[in-house]
């Protein structure tokens, strides 16, 4: 069959173009060229190769960052995904207690990221914190600004209370779109609530879900402003993650070419990571349906 | 298994009923026998899906009481009822294989595994499945699904029924005779009591030994497929049973004389002097053309369906609809019709009377 070209299609996407070239690809073109150099006062620059990769690589900093980093995306998505599902599951179906239900639940995602800091700051100081004066009375030690185990409990708890709405309204919606004659089979069926659940209520959702897991991920692998504010990374570098590293890096001690070397490495990874889930998330999909 | 029968039923979707208007089920009393095929059969929006929820204990009743062989149930959960019931459209556990499927209402009741296999191998062979069983039912056509939804209906032994509410809608027109062959046979073989909700006539009256005929909300009759067609208990049922439906003229009666525009009408039975608004019912299938004798009419058009001919004529400003075979004549001079007497229903206030009593009686809902 002889298909017609038509060149000029690509007049209409030039606009497109000309938008992601400089919002994305120049920036990221102007961190790429800092990467390969060292520079000095007085804006010179001399070319140093693959040295900062080689350093970075080579530093402890950056892998135990990526350790932290890794640990931390992990807990939170092993809470935030089951606790956002059973929370969905416990949701009204309908009424004025469901639309209540449902602004409560928006409203730590309204809230700005560094205001969430302070609000867990002030909330878990034992001196005048809720938190941390009720834990103080009932005489367990909590300092989140010496401990490292219990600054890590604090910031977890912080994400989770911040972003496990996200996940129980992708979930609520997910429980929604179910036809009630699923639940009319079931019910004839005779399952058990657990076989409701996973046979039904789980498969249903698994769209929403892997949107949710893919979001909670990305976005906890960026994590920056709220450990910033509450834990500014310490005590020593315990909560100190990946961004928080990096504006150290390029920031604290101005070390532009580290700094860029560090921050291609954390976006491919981060991109390596989504591609594996991806791929792995869709080839499941085509498993089942090729069967 | 059991019989089932049913007690002033009704049902509103509202929290507070008020008038009449309020209850999508007004009040049903009826009683399915053991073992039996039935078809309920009427228009969309009857209450004929919210009949058969209350009796599978999906929908609690506002009013009225159900009883399974004589004990009340109506406050029983689905599960005690121990009820099969196939929906409009087909349900199937997308994670599972279509084996799965099939065995999942056995697994529940916790039945032991060898008794599983060798009842899901049996349901598929009978429903077509067999080379499916170890496939996914994800992404499997509307056909096959419907018919996973049908074996999971079937697959238990121990139902007191099964209930199918509309099953075949989305399956292909020559499958849903194939399929409702096999329900048939189903039934044949392990004599569930079957009750077969549809909109459809064929379907209901190929499907059913008996059939129940719903409108807004209330039981017009319950009868063979025979009876409903020769002798209506109610002027829908006329109208709603055969295609075209049966042709109604307004007449007044007089012993075995029908009156309609100073023309005379033989009757073959007596019917008094009959109260009320008075109609005549009669087949489209029991009209002759004639050019003698007979009531005068205006053929409007003809047409050949290949069997039989559908004639469409008026009379004294009434529709009448006529099924002639297909290689009658319709000569250019044919100006009257006339109608076989045996077959001639009369209708009081819409429903059915019975000739030759002195005072004509009501034949109510059964």
């Amino acid at each position: 069959m002889q298909k017609t070209t038509n060149q000029r299609a690509w007049f209409l996407v030039l606009p497109v173009l000309v938008l992601v070239a400089f919002s994305s690809v120049i920036p990221m073109m102007t961190v790429v060229n800092y990467s390969f150099q060292d520079s000095f006062g007085g804006n010179e620059f001399f070319w140093v190769g693959l040295e900062w990769y080689r350093d970075i690589l080579r530093s402890e900093r950056l892998w135990d960052a990526l350790g932290r980093q890794l640990l931390f995306s992990g807990i939170i998505l092993l809470i935030e995904i089951p606790l956002g599902i059973l929370v969905a599951l416990c949701m009204p179906k309908k009424g004025w207690l469901a639309s209540l239900c449902l602004v409560l639940m928006a409203l730590p995602l309204l809230i700005p990221y560094n205001v969430v800091g302070t609000i867990w700051q002030v909330f878990g100081r034992s001196d005048i914190g809720l938190l941390g004066y009720a834990l103080a009375d009932l005489g367990i030690e909590f300092n989140y600004a010496q401990n490292a185990v219990d600054a890590w409990v604090i910031v977890v708890i912080m994400d989770v209370w911040h972003w496990t709405s996200l996940v129980a309204l992708l979930a609520y919606a997910g429980l929604r779109s179910i036809p009630d004659a699923y639940y009319q089979a079931a019910k004839i069926d005779q399952a058990s609530r657990w076989s409701i659940f996973r046979y039904i209520e789980l498969p249903k959702m698994r769209g929403v879900l892997i949107i949710a897991v893919l979001l909670r991920f990305m976005d906890s692998f960026m994590i920056y402003t709220e450990p910033f504010v509450l834990t500014g990374g310490g005590p020593g570098n315990a909560t100190t993650f990946l961004s928080i590293d990096l504006v150290k890096m390029a920031l604290g001690q101005f070390d532009l070419g580290p700094a860029a070397a560090f921050s291609l490495m954390y976006f491919l990874v981060i991109l390596l990571i989504s591609y594996v889930f991806y791929t792995v998330m869709m080839s499941s999909d085509k498993e089942e349906v090729r069967s | 298994m059991a019989a089932i029968t049913l007690e002033n039923l009704a049902h509103s979707y509202l929290a507070n009923p008020q008038s009449e208007s309020d209850f999508a089920l007004k009040q049903v009393n009826h009683r399915w026998d053991d073992g039996h095929a039935y078809a309920l059969l009427g228009p969309s929006g009857c209450g004929k899906t919210t009949l058969l929820n209350i009796m599978s204990g999906l929908l609690q009743p506002t009013r009225g009481r159900i009883l399974f062989d004589g004990h009340d149930v109506t406050a029983a959960s689905t599960a005690q009822r121990n009820i099969a019931q196939v929906f409009q459209f087909p349900v199937v556990y997308d994670t599972m294989t279509v084996g799965e499927n099939l065995a999942f209402p056995l697994r529940n009741q916790g039945k032991d595994a060898s008794y599983v296999a060798a009842r899901v191998d049996q349901v598929a062979q009978m429903i077509g499945l067999e080379e499916h069983l170890r496939t996914k039912a994800r992404g499997l056509t509307a056909d096959l699904k419907q018919k996973i939804s049908l074996g999971r209906g079937v697959v238990r032994e121990d139902v007191n029924a099964i209930l199918f509410d509309e099953p075949l809608t989305v399956i292909d027109p020559q499958l849903k005779w194939e399929l409702r062959t096999q329900l048939k046979s189903l039934h044949r073989e392990f004599g569930h009591t079957m009750i077969y909700v549809t909109h459809d006539q064929t379907e209901a009256l190929t499907f059913a030994e008996k059939v129940v005929v719903m409108h807004e909300g209330r039981i017009l009759q319950f009868g063979t497929p025979r009876e409903l067609f020769e002798s209506p208990a109610h002027t829908f049922v006329g109208h709603f049973v055969g295609s075209p439906g049966m042709n109604f003229l307004p007449v007044s009666i007089e012993g075995r004389e029908a009156m309609l525009h100073g023309e005379t009408i033989d009757l073959a039975q007596d019917y008094g002097n009959p109260e009320g608004e008075t109609k005549l019912g009669i087949r489209p299938e029991f009209i002759r053309l004639s050019n003698d004798n007979g009531l005068p009419v205006r053929i409007n058009r003809v047409q050949d369906a290949g069997r039989r001919k559908f004639v469409n004529a008026t009379m004294f400003e009434t529709e009448i609809n006529i099924v002639l075979d297909a290689d009658a004549v319709i000569a250019a001079d044919t100006t009257r019709i006339a109608f076989d007497a045996g077959k001639i229903s009369i209708f009081s206030n819409d429903w059915r009377i019975d000739g030759r009593a002195e005072t004509p009686v009501k034949a109510g809902a059964s």
